[in-house]
C-alpha cells in the first residue's frame, strides 16, 4: 500500500508540472500582455515606462526563463505579488478568501452526504415505488437545471417576492451594529440560498449514485445468504448491504476535494460571495497572472491529490480491491 | 450482440431491427427525441416563427409582463423575449453540436491511435489525457475565453477541446476489447488487412458508445455555454443567447421575473431532452450498460 501511495505521488509530479507548464504557456502566448492592460488604464504612460514595467515583472525574458524563475519561487512557496493595482502578495489575497469558500463548500458537502445517503437507501429499497420514481424525476431535472437559473428563481421568490432572505453578499450593511446572535443569523441567512443551490446539484448526483450502489450490493450472493438464514430485512439492509454500498459513495469525497477550495465561479458570482471562485473570475478578466497561476497550482494539486485519496480510501475500505505497486492498480 | 460472430455492420443497420424497437418502448426517451427534433426545427425556422424582430427595440414597450402580444414579455429595451429566445436556440444548438463534434473527433482520434499503436504511444497519450483531466476545467474555460476574447467560435473550440478526454478513454477501451472479439479474429483469420479491420469492423462498433456519449455531451455543452454566457463570456450582445438573456434577468430581478424564468426553463427542457434521449439510446444500443 505504501509503495502504491509513493508511486502514485511520484506519477503526479510530472502531471502537475505538465499542467503548470501548459497554463504558463497559455497565459504567455495569448495575445497582449498584462502590462498593456495596466497601460491602457493610464493614457499618459510612455513607452519607456512600459519597458520599465516589463523589466520589473521579468516579461522581457524568454518564456522558459520566466517559467523557470516562477517555478523556483513557487517551490519556496513564494507566489509573488498580484498585478492588480493593489499589488498585494498573492498568498494574502488567497488566504483571506479560503475560509469563505471552504466553509461554504464544507457545509454543502456535509448536507449533501447527510441527505443523499438516506434518500439513496430509500430509493433502492423501494425500487420503482412512487418515492423512487419521484426521486428519479428529481435527479433528471436536477441534472438539467442550470445552477445560476435556480439561483435567480430562488432570489426572486425568497428575496424579492417574499422578502425573507438577502440575495447577495455575506453580511448586511448594518452588520457591525448587530448583537452577536443577530450577527450569526445575518451570516446564516446570507448562506441559505447559495447553500440551497449548491446542494441541489450535488444531491441529484450523489443520491443516484447511492441508489445504484445499494442496488448492486443487494443482488450479491452474501445478501441472499443473509436473507436465507432468516435475518430480518431490516438487519440485512442496514447491517450487511448499506455498509458495503456506502463505501464507493464515501470515496467520492476525494473527487470533491478540488471543489472544496476552488469554489464555484457561477454561484459565487451570482450571490456576490467574495470567495475563491470570484477571485479567479476577477483575475482571469484583469489578467492577473500571478494570482491565476497560484490558483491553478492549488486547483491542479487538489485534483491530483483527490484522485489518489479516492483510490486509496476505496482500497482501504474494501479489502477485495487490491492495490499493488504495478500499474493499472 | 456480445457472442454473435457476425456483428451488425453499420450503425444504420443497427438503428433498424431490434434496437429501434427497444428504443421505442422507452417512452421518456422517445419524448426526449421528439423534443430534440422540435428544438432543431425551432432553431432552423427561428426567423419564420419569431413574432417580432429580436433586435427591434421599442422604448414604449419596456419590461412588459407576459401578455397575448408578447407571450414571454419584453426586456429592458422593449425587445420581445420570445423572439430573442427563438433566435437564442440557434446559439445553443450550434455550440452544442459543433463543440461535441470537435470533442468526438479529437477523442476518437486520440483513443484510436492510443489503442492501435499501444506501447509508448499509448502510455504518452493516456498520460496526456490524465493531465487534461486534472486541469480544473472551468479554470481552463474561463482563462482561455478571457484571454482570447469571447466569440461563438472561441466558445465552441474551447468547450470542444477541453471535453474530449472521456471520449478518448472510451474509444480506446472499446477498441482494446473489440480487438479480442471473435468477429475480429475471424476477419483477421480470413486475411483482411489491418486498415479494413480497423475501419470496417472495429470502429463502427466502437462508435455506438460514442454516439451515446455525444448525445449526453450535447446536453453538457449547452449547459456549459449558458453558464459562460451568463458570466458574460458567451456570445456577446446584441446577439441573443439563452445565457445572456438571463444576464438581463439578473439585472432586472426586482421587477421582471419573466426575463429570468423563461430562458432558464428553455435550457432545462433542452438539456433534459438530450439527457433522456442519450440514456434511452444507451439502453437500447448497449444492453451491457443497462442499469
Amino acid at each position: 500500500m505504501l509503495a502504491y501511495l509513493v508511486r502514485r505521488l511520484l506519477i503526479s509530479i510530472p502531471l502537475l508540472l505538465g499542467i503548470l507548464c501548459l497554463s504558463f504557456l497559455m497565459l504567455k502566448l495569448a495575445p497582449g500582455e498584462p502590462t498593456i492592460v495596466q497601460q491602457d488604464l493610464q493614457a499618459r504612460a510612455t513607452g519607456a515606462q512600459r519597458e520599465t514595467l516589463r523589466q520589473l515583472y521579468g516579461l522581457d525574458k524568454p518564456i522558459y526563463v520566466q517559467f523557470g524563475r516562477w517555478l523556483w519561487r513557487v517551490v519556496r512557496l513564494d507566489f509573488g505579488r498580484s498585478y492588480s493595482p493593489d499589488g498585494r502578495p498573492v498568498l494574502d489575497k488567497i488566504a483571506e478568501r479560503i475560509p469563505i469558500t471552504l466553509g461554504l463548500n464544507l457545509l454543502e458537502i456535509l448536507i449533501v452526504f447527510a441527505l443523499a445517503v438516506p434518500l439513496g437507501i430509500l430509493s433502492a429499497t423501494r425500487q420503482y415505488s412512487l418515492f423512487d420514481k419521484s426521486m428519479t424525476v428529481f435527479v433528471f431535472v436536477g441534472f438539467a437545471t442550470p445552477d445560476f437559473w435556480l439561483a435567480l428563481l430562488l432570489m426572486i421568490l425568497f428575496g424579492v417576492q417574499l422578502g425573507w432572505l438577502p440575495i447577495s453578499g455575506l453580511r448586511s450593511l448594518n452588520f457591525e451594529y448587530l448583537l452577536f446572535w443577530a450577527q450569526v443569523w445575518d451570516i446564516l441567512s446570507h448562506l441559505i440560498l447559495p447553500l440551497l443551490v449548491a446542494t441541489v446539484g450535488g444531491l441529484a448526483g450523489l443520491s443516484r449514485y447511492m441508489r445504484g450502489s445499494l442496488l448492486e450490493v443487494i443482488r450479491q450472493d452474501y445478501i441472499r445468504t443473509a436473507m436465507a438464514k432468516g435475518l430480518s430485512r431490516r438487519v440485512v439492509i442496514f447491517k450487511h448491504a448499506v455498509r458495503n454500498a456506502v463505501i464507493p459513495v464515501v470515496t467520492l469525497f476525494g473527487l470533491m476535494l478540488p471543489g472544496l477550495l476552488g469554489g464555484s465561479v457561477i454561484i459565487e458570482t451570482v450571490f456576490a460571495i467574495p470567495g475563491m471562485g470570484q477571485l479567479f473570475y476577477q483575475s482571469a478578466f484583469s489578467r492577473d497572472e500571478p494570482v491565476l497561476m497560484a490558483l491553478i497550482v492549488i486547483g491542479a494539486s487538489l485534483s491530483l491529490l483527490g484522485n489518489i485519496l479516492a483510490d486509496v480510501s476505496y482500497a482501504l475500505a474494501d479489502p477485495r480491491i487490491r492495490v499493488s505497486g504495478k500499474r493499472e492498480a | 450482440m456480445a457472442s454473435s460472430v457476425t456483428p451488425p455492420k453499420t450503425l444504420l443497420e443497427m438503428m433498424h431491427s431490434h434496437t429501434w424497437r427497444q428504443f421505442q418502448k422507452n417512452r421518456l426517451a422517445v419524448a426526449g427525441g421528439a423534443v430534440v427534433l422540435l428544438l432543431a426545427g425551432v432553431a432552423i425556422f427561428a426567423p419564420v416563427l419569431a413574432p417580432y424582430d429580436p433586435a427591434a427595440y421599442d422604448v414604449k414597450q419596456i419590461l412588459l409582463a407576459p401578455s397575448p402580444a408578447h407571450w414571454f414579455g419584453t426586456d429592458q429595451l422593449g425587445r420581445d423575449v420570445l423572439s430573442r429566445m427563438l433566435f437564442g436556440s440557434r446559439i445553443s444548438m450550434a455550440v452544442g453540436f459543433v463543440s461535441v463534434g470537435i470533442a468526438v473527433l479529437v477523442g476518437t482520434l486520440i483513443g484510436t491511435v492510443a489503442a492501435y499503436y499501444g506501447g509508448r504511444v499509448d502510455e504518452a497519450l493516456m498520460r496526456f489525457v490524465d493531465l487534461m483531466l486534472n486541469f480544473p476545467r472551468f479554470f481552463l474555460l474561463l482563462t482561455l475565453i478571457a484571454l482570447l476574447r469571447p466569440s461563438i467560435w472561441v466558445i465552441m473550440a474551447v468547450i470542444g477541446f477541453t471535453g474530449w478526454m472521456g471520449l478518448a478513454r472510451l474509444v480506446r477501451g472499446e477498441i482494446l476489447s473489440l480487438r479480442e472479439r471473435e468477429f475480429v479474429q475471424g476477419a483477421r483469420a480470413l486475411g483482411a488487412p489491418d486498415a479494413r479491420i480497423m475501419f470496417r469492423h472495429i470502429l463502427p462498433n466502437a462508435l455506438v458508445p460514442v454516439l451515446v456519449s455525444a448525445t449526453l455531451g450535447v446536453a453538457g455543452a449547452i449547459l456549459t455555454e449558458s453558464g459562460l454566457s451568463f458570466l458574460g463570456l458567451g456570445v456577446q450582445p446584441p446577439t441573443p443567447s439563452w445565457g445572456n438573456i438571463l444576464i438581463d434577468g439578473k439585472a432586472n430581478i426586482e421587477i421582471a421575473w419573466w426575463l429570468s424564468a423563461f430562458p432558464g426553463l428553455a435550457i432545462l427542457v433542452t438539456v433534459l431532452a438530450y439527457n433522456l434521449l442519450g440514456e434511452g439510446l444507451r439502453d437500447a444500443l448497449d444492453p451491457r450498460l443497462r442499469q
